[in-house]
């Protein structure tokens, strides 16, 4: 098939029509033009949301880097359109194109998606119908690009089943390769049949092939998942590097013409979470955890900061605060002469105790305005229950740092339809921001605590995937409480999310593959960005699910079994089944886990499985608080987590 | 000391807004590692003031801004080059000079711009009929009052810009493309070609916009705040590579 060499003057004669042009434009520095031979291998990463929201996202820029640094390999770049763009394309016939020549998607070998969040699910289908190729695997023809997704959506893969032709669990930094290498052979034996291209990238590890794999089904139940032939792996594992310093990537990180969000330098200082937040998908999923050298640290944002020009880094992980030696690495950056003192550093997820402060302080010498923290949940015996164990103590101990060292807003973020939540839970969360509140006024007049509330949603592959979500209704209700007790309370405001988008979260997190035709329906209907609340609607899902024959309660609102075959089971995160449930008891009891970094291993799975570990510079944990251990480290003193007796654990 | 910037704007890049271009020269400024002063307070910031805005969407060949250093042996010609080097394909500094103390801003020293403006067809095609461009054209300048209908942050606005307008005739680019030629006051109020082409009944979005001259007057007599000369580095536009095949490849839609 031919294609267009380039769509660019049919896309600028539409940019006029548009909001924001500049999304559409490519020209970042950073980007890489280029050369197309015919035995080029080319991919295209689209981000499945707009520009602003996708330019950042460090996982997909490392890929880049990598696929164009491979000999006879292109990477090109894409974003979804906004809804007026698309509007402008369709009505102008201008399929999805890339941003560094305006080549028509279809043109691409592979069609690769970043998957950082459930609800671009319907976004994933418009691009692909945008770039002219049929949605449903099953009916693409081998002219047709392969459709493939990454990102830790990736790990329930089958809601998307039907539309993605592979998907690539766990990291890519390795597996990119031999990805390519597999679609080069295909490509050279003349593109053929594209069952044989599958089965071939089935037999990479880390690669799933949902077309290899029969669901047979028992009412709403999952009675088996089985893959059709000998070859094809029953579960497919992640992928896992073992050596993040063998990875300084990006090297060159894209700076936009136009502003997006985390417009600053972001360096990686280490992947995986050990605190075992019993919610948190992303601390399950990217264990264990694996440091960069600190020299390696300092170097990336010495040259980083002097190529792009940026006077901002951000030090990017799960829990930066919990990096061997930050302190050091913070003040090398700050004392650098290169950055000549107007550079500012900061830390995503700040740890809740004053010793996090502190580094915090040191590294935003100006523009105090807003530190955020997130204790999750608003009385200790529901932080035991989600496994985030932060005592009181040190959350009023860092709201008092803060403030002491002028700040003037503190931002509290919390989970509310956690499991066992009862009204006490939630209105401990008033209690407090009422305590940090009166704890800013001591320190100034204009102290504000705002606590923002998120509806929980069960991720796959941790322990609380077994868990009946809450229901629209009940959590909505549980925010009003709040907000009544709220409006009582000087100088604390409360901010929401749309319980509804939490419903369709759940839909698309924890369906199997029956939940794609709703996916497809949704979008059908209209509903592309439905992360953006002035493009959601609950009912589209609802009305799709009904047309499906399909029930909210069987797929979200109830709890599951244990021995039920839930549809994520055949894809492998690491986690042994039996610790994700026991550690699903755990919480129910109301116990806590400590981190594993500084206390025994209790065999999760991840580096046991893997034949990998941990990668610390230090197995001492910083100084100060209870580190979110609930254990008083510093003193070296009582440890008040209790712990079952199930659990090895010395 | 103050050094005095022309740029040019030209290619894909058109299509950021004057915001996204103060970013861009801020880090380029930071690249650069040029000696620049800062700003006083809690969020210091590069001193370096924009001149008018550049609807997004126009070319330019002829943007200003002025910046602050804190050092007063700045090499003017390698800040030009180190500039252009940290700022995106198609824009580039053209000239720079040592702005003497006192120096209206550039705000309130140009009093008018001018503009060339190709047109469109509903074909995707430019307009090539020069007749009519020097009929338009002439009729416009014959009449006393052009009466143009805006929304302006909601509000619908209807004002008489032809006291705005000093010239407008058919004139061709080397290639012999025809365009308007449009001198236009930026006082009392700096009218936009999108405007003038509400005027002159054109669709606004298929219009080809690009800003050739910017002139101040501080004797009376127009001239450019910096002219360009032999050691002018002026690009030419980026060229952008022109359609090979045409097939029927596009989206189905839901």
């Amino acid at each position: 098939m031919t294609h267009e060499a380039t769509l660019w003057p049919r896309v600028e004669a539409l940019l006029a029509n548009v909001q924001k042009p500049a999304r559409y434009i490519g020209c970042e520095d950073g980007a890489v033009v280029p050369s197309y031979e015919p035995d080029t291998v080319s991919w295209l990463l689209v981000y499945p949301d707009t520009y602003e929201v996708g330019l950042p996202n460090q996982g997909l820029q490392i890929l880049y880097e990598l696929l164009n640094e491979t000999p006879a390999t292109a990477a090109e770049r894409s974003y979804a359109p906004w809804t007026d763009m698309e509007q402008q394309m369709r009505a102008n016939g201008v399929p999805l194109f890339s941003l560094e020549t305006h080549r028509p998607a279809a043109a691409f070998d592979l069609l690769a998606f970043n998957l950082s969040a459930e609800l671009v699910y319907t976004n994933l289908l418009n691009c692909i119908d945008l770039a002219g190729v049929p949605v449903r695997a099953a009916d693409r023809s081998p002219a047709d690009p392969l459709v493939c997704a990454g990102g830790h959506c990736t790990f329930n893969p089958e809601p998307l089943a039907d539309f993605v032709d592979f998907f690539v669990i766990g990291d890519g930094e390795e597996v990119i390769a031999e990805i390519t290498a597999v679609v080069r052979a295909w490509k050279e034996g003349g593109r053929a049949d594209r069952a044989d291209v599958l089965r071939a990238l089935a037999g990479i590890s880390g690669v799933y092939v949902p077309s290899l794999y029969d669901v047979v089904y028992d009412g709403h139940l999952i009675a088996s998942v089985a893959p059709r032939h000998a070859d094809v792996a029953t579960r497919v594992d992640k992928r896992t590097i073992a050596d993040l310093g063998a990875w300084p990537y990006p090297k060159n990180q894209l700076v936009p013409l136009t502003e997006v969000v985390h417009d600053r330098l972001n360096v990686e200082i280490f992947r995986g979470c050990t605190r075992g937040c019993r919610f948190c998908q992303a601390g399950m999923i990217t264990r264990p955890v694996r440091e960069r050298p600190a020299a390696q640290v300092r170097q990336m944002v010495s040259d980083g900061l002097k190529r792009t020009g940026y006077d901002e880094v951000t030090l990017t992980s799960l829990s930066s605060a919990d990096y061997s030696g930050i302190k050091e690495v913070v003040g090398g950056i700050i004392d650098d002469p290169a950055c000549s003192g107007q550079v500012s550093v900061s830390l995503p997820s700040l740890r809740v105790d004053a010793f996090t402060v502190g580094i915090a302080g040191e590294i935003q010498k100006v523009r105090r305005t807003g530190l955020t923290f997130a204790p999750e949940a608003g009385t200790w015996r529901m932080r035991q229950v989600i496994n985030k164990l932060i005592t009181e103590e040190d959350l009023y101990s860092a709201v008092d740092a803060a403030f002491s060292q002028g700040w003037r807003r503190v931002k509290l973020y919390f989970l509310i339809g956690l499991p066992t939540e009862t009204d006490d839970d939630v209105l401990g969360i008033a209690e407090l921001a009422r305590r940090c509140a009166e704890i800013g006024r001591r320190h100034t007049k204009a102290a504000t605590v705002v606590a923002s509330v998120g509806g929980f949603v069960p991720k796959p592959q941790t322990p609380f995937q077994w868990f009946g979500q809450v229901g629209v209704e009940e959590l909505q209700r549980r925010i009003w409480l709040l907000k009544d007790e709220m409006k009582k309370i000087k100088g604390a405001q409360l901010k929401w999310h749309d319980p509804k988008a939490s419903l369709a979260e759940g839909l698309a997190s924890r369906g199997d593959r029956r939940m794609g035709a709703v996916i497809e329906e949704v979008w059908r209907n209209g509903g592309v960005f439905q992360e953006w609340s002035e493009c959601f609607q609950l009912d589209r899902w609802l009305a799709a699910m009904d047309k499906h024959g399909l029930s909210p309660d069987d797929h979200v609102f109830r709890h599951r079994e244990r021995g039920e075959i839930l549809p994520w089971a055949h894809i492998g995160a690491g986690l042994h089944e039996d610790f994700l449930w026991d550690d699903w008891q755990d919480a129910l009891a109301e116990a806590g886990l400590p981190d594993c970094r500084w206390t025994p291993c209790y065999d999760c799975g991840a580096c046991t499985e893997f034949g990998i570990e941990h990668v610390v510079a230090s197995n001492v944990p910083p100084a100060g608080g209870s580190q979110g251990t609930g254990q008083d480290l510093a003193s070296g003193g009582e440890v008040p987590v209790k712990l079952l007796a199930t659990r090895a654990v010395s | 000391m103050k050094l005095r910037i022309r740029f040019q704007k030209l290619g894909k890049v058109r299509w950021i807004s004057h915001r996204d271009i103060a970013r861009c020269v801020e880090r380029a400024v930071r690249r650069a590692n040029l000696p620049v002063a800062y700003s006083e307070g809690f969020s210091p910031r590069p001193r370096i003031s924009f001149g008018l805005a550049l609807p997004t969407g126009a070319e330019s060949l002829a943007e200003y801004l002025d910046i602050d250093f804190a050092a007063n042996d700045v090499d003017t010609d390698a800040v030009g080059a180190s500039l252009s080097g940290g700022l995106p394909v198609g824009l580039d500094v053209t000239k720079t000079a040592v702005l003497p103390v006192g120096t209206a801003s550039l705000q309130e020293a140009v009093v008018s711009c001018r503009w060339e403006i190709g047109v469109f067809a509903a074909n995707d095609g430019l307009i090539h009929d020069t007749a009519w461009f020097a009929d338009a054209a002439q009729k416009l300048m014959a009449a006393d009052e052009v009466v143009v209908t805006r929304e302006r942050k909601g509000a619908i606005v209807t004002d008489d810009i032809r006291p705005n307008i000093a010239a407008l005739s058919a004139e061709a680019r080397p290639d012999g493309t025809p365009i308007f030629a449009a001198q236009l006051h930026t006082f009392p109020r700096g009218i936009r070609p999108a405007e003038l082409g509400i005027a002159l009944d054109l669709p606004v979005a298929r219009l080809d916009v690009r800003r050739t001259h910017q002139w101040i007057a501080p004797d009376g007599a127009l001239t450019e705040p910096l002219e360009l000369d032999e050691r002018s580095n002026q690009c030419l536009p980026p060229i952008t590579p022109q359609p090979l095949a045409v097939v029927g490849v596009g989206p189905t839609g839901p």
